[in-house]
């Protein structure tokens, strides 16, 4: 399999006798940007978890390239290169915007090296330009806590971009966001993708449409439309079950 | 934004100042202490054989309180056992002590100390081996709190659990310990723990050159400890403590392992609290199952409470303060004192969340 592939196959996970996940299959391309729609508890958030290894399949295949995801545990699955951003954004309130991309920053994770780590010239250039690419320059040596909720948004991103990730799942980016942060949000998600893979659940159609790439509708547990967004929103199917409503 | 955004310090610098000024002034005169006590008695700077006494234990303590915060204030690993590490630390030294007594005991056993011929055993059981050299009780004080803390932490830790779970676990652990020391037959001296030393390396124990000795001791390993600490908290594993103190979820997919993160910080933390144990005990000159006590535990993280726990001088603040109001209760109201420590802990909870330096660091929060 091309690396840098995510291809999902007849993916189920049941909880308690219900079905989250009902036999998905989905493959996003490497450096696509992919938006994921779906009324609630058609099995967003539980596919992001599959990914990211939070939960296990009860039965089909999640590969990322050539790498089993489902026998990977999270912290290699984030080590492979996908990167998630969670609904609520969880920043470090304690740390500065500088210090939390510094966390992020690819860079031996074990307790040693981090006790001797000194942060190297092209490292700090690296935190620089992504505090340009999610326009918090001027607030490098803020503390997280002080953030807005659009900034924190952003911030998070600005980790995951950091990881270098080759894959990023993006949770409801742009819940809770002015208009104007909302805009600001699609423009630097376009500009991420491309050098690596985009997947953004969302709610707001209009955000989607701001993307500008393929929708992936997804109905109790699988994918009931898939194509731009003026074919699934003309699809009689996704009418009749999410925008019709 | 400027290259030195990164260190941009979380204090003005002038009470950043005043901190470091303090911690020195505080170094300074205890470093002074054993000097002025050698004074005259009716010199005016005199300190008296008391004041140097419990300043060489509170040092000892302080030693336990920075273990602490390093767990509680940085990682969010809130210990309720760390008086059993300290503890721990102060039995393998008594060890030592206990066969440096060697012929001069009450039964003048050349070998088995008092206890053991008392309990009519006849030679001595193998995990006293070694103990009549220095190094390896020394190496002993730090290194059996770290195994201990390292098997409780990896156990713990794999299994995620956190918070109240994790405290009352290593609650449960000191009471263990504490029952388990109070046996005869573990080999401990039981109910009567140790006491009664002779010497340490070489030096007579109740002459005063050697509780001087003792209290330097305490005092270079509490300011290379201080040191340590510092230096591991402003790098950046000390800011991946906090992130793990604050969302360690999010820590885990950032991709660090957050297992061997804390597990590293408690093991180091159980080992300064062994290495306070082992200072202490030749200082008072005594060890028994007591100091096992889970309520000395919980005196202890009252004391990070009370300083500001995530400030390693908070910690150091604490310690002291805390064990100078007790000593000054205590000598009149003994009786008091439970209830003052815990109107203290309420206190503090209520109006000073995070400690004295808590009250130098208001309104600095943007």
């Amino acid at each position: 399999m091309k690396a840098g592939t995510l291809y999902l196959d007849g993916v189920s996970v049941v909880f308690d006798g219900f079905r989250a996940l009902n036999s998905l299959s989905l493959v996003i391309e490497p450096g696509e940007l992919r938006a994921i729609i779906g009324p609630n508890g058609a099995g967003k958030t539980t596919m992001m978890d599959i990914i990211t290894g939070k939960t296990r399949p009860t039965a089909g295949t999640v590969q990322f390239g050539d790498h089993d995801l489902t026998r990977m545990d999270e912290a290699a699955i984030a080590e492979l290169g996908i990167g998630r951003k969670f609904q609520k954004p969880t920043v470090f309130d304690a740390l500065t915007v500088f210090e939390n991309l510094e966390l992020a920053l690819k860079a031996p994770r074990d307790p040693w090296s981090c006790l001797r780590w000194v942060l190297p010239p092209a490292a700090r250039r690296r935190i620089e330009a992504t505090l340009a690419e999610i326009g918090l320059a001027d607030r490098a040596g803020a503390r997280a806590a002080i953030l807005s909720h659009g900034q924190r948004q952003w911030l998070e991103i600005g980790m995951l971009l950091m990881q270098e990730p080759q894959l990023l799942l993006v949770d409801e980016p742009v819940a809770g966001m002015t208009d104007q942060e909302t805009e600001h949000t699609a423009a630097l998600l376009r500009r991420i993708a491309g050098q690596r893979s985009v997947v953004v659940v969302e709610h707001d159609l209009e955000f989607v449409r701001a993307l500008g790439e393929k929708v992936t509708v997804l109905c109790e547990g699988a994918v009931l439309s898939e194509g731009s967004i003026d074919r699934v929103q003309n699809d009689p199917r996704v009418i009749e079950v999410y925008l019709g409503r | 934004m400027s290259a030195t955004t990164a260190e941009t310090p979380r204090l003005r610098p002038t009470r950043a100042l005043i901190l470091r000024g303090l911690l020195l002034a505080g170094l300074l005169i205890l470093a002074l202490l054993p000097l002025l006590n050698r004074l005259p008695p009716d010199h005016a700077l005199h300190a008296s054989d008391f004041i140097v006494s419990v300043s060489g234990k509170w040092m000892c303590y302080a030693m336990l309180a920075l273990a602490i915060d390093l767990a509680w204030g940085y990682a969010g690993i809130l210990s309720l056992g760390h008086g059993a590490f300290f503890a721990l630390g102060g039995y393998a030294i008594g060890m030592h002590l206990m066969r440096l007594i060697g012929p001069r005991g009450v039964y003048g056993h050349p070998v088995l100390p008092d206890f053991m011929v008392f309990l009519g055993w006849t030679e001595l059981p193998w995990y006293w081996w070694g103990f009549q050299f220095f190094p390896f009780a020394l190496l002993m004080a730090l290194a059996v709190p770290g195994l201990l803390a390292g098997l409780l932490g990896w156990l713990a830790f794999r299994s995620r659990i956190t918070g109240v779970y994790l405290s009352i676990i290593t609650q449960a652990m000191t009471y263990a310990l504490m029952l388990a020391f109070f046996r005869n037959d573990m080999g401990f001296g039981g109910n009567n723990g140790f006491t009664d030393f002779k010497e340490l390396l070489g030096m007579k124990l109740n002459t005063a050159g050697a509780r001087a000795a003792l209290f330097y001791a305490a005092l270079l390993s509490l300011s290379g400890a201080v040191l340590l600490c510092r230096h591991l908290t402003r790098s950046k594993l000390g800011r991946v403590l906090v992130a793990v103190r604050d969302a360690e979820s999010r820590v885990r997919f950032l991709g660090y392992s957050t297992v061997s993160v804390k597990l590293s910080v408690f093991v180091l933390s159980a080992m300064l609290a062994g290495l306070g144990g082992a200072l202490y005990v030749p200082l008072v000159g005594i060890i028994n199952p007591g100091e096992f006590s889970p309520g000395n535990s919980i005196e202890a993280v009252i004391w990070v409470a009370v300083g500001g726990r995530g400030t390693l001088v908070g910690a150091l603040l604490g310690a002291f303060s805390v064990n100078a109001v007790k000593t000054w209760l205590t000598s009149f109201a003994p009786d008091l004192w439970l209830f003052a420590l815990g109107g203290l802990f309420v206190a503090v909870t209520l109006f000073l969340p995070r400690g004295l330096i808590g009250l130098m660091r208001k309104g600095e929060e943007r």
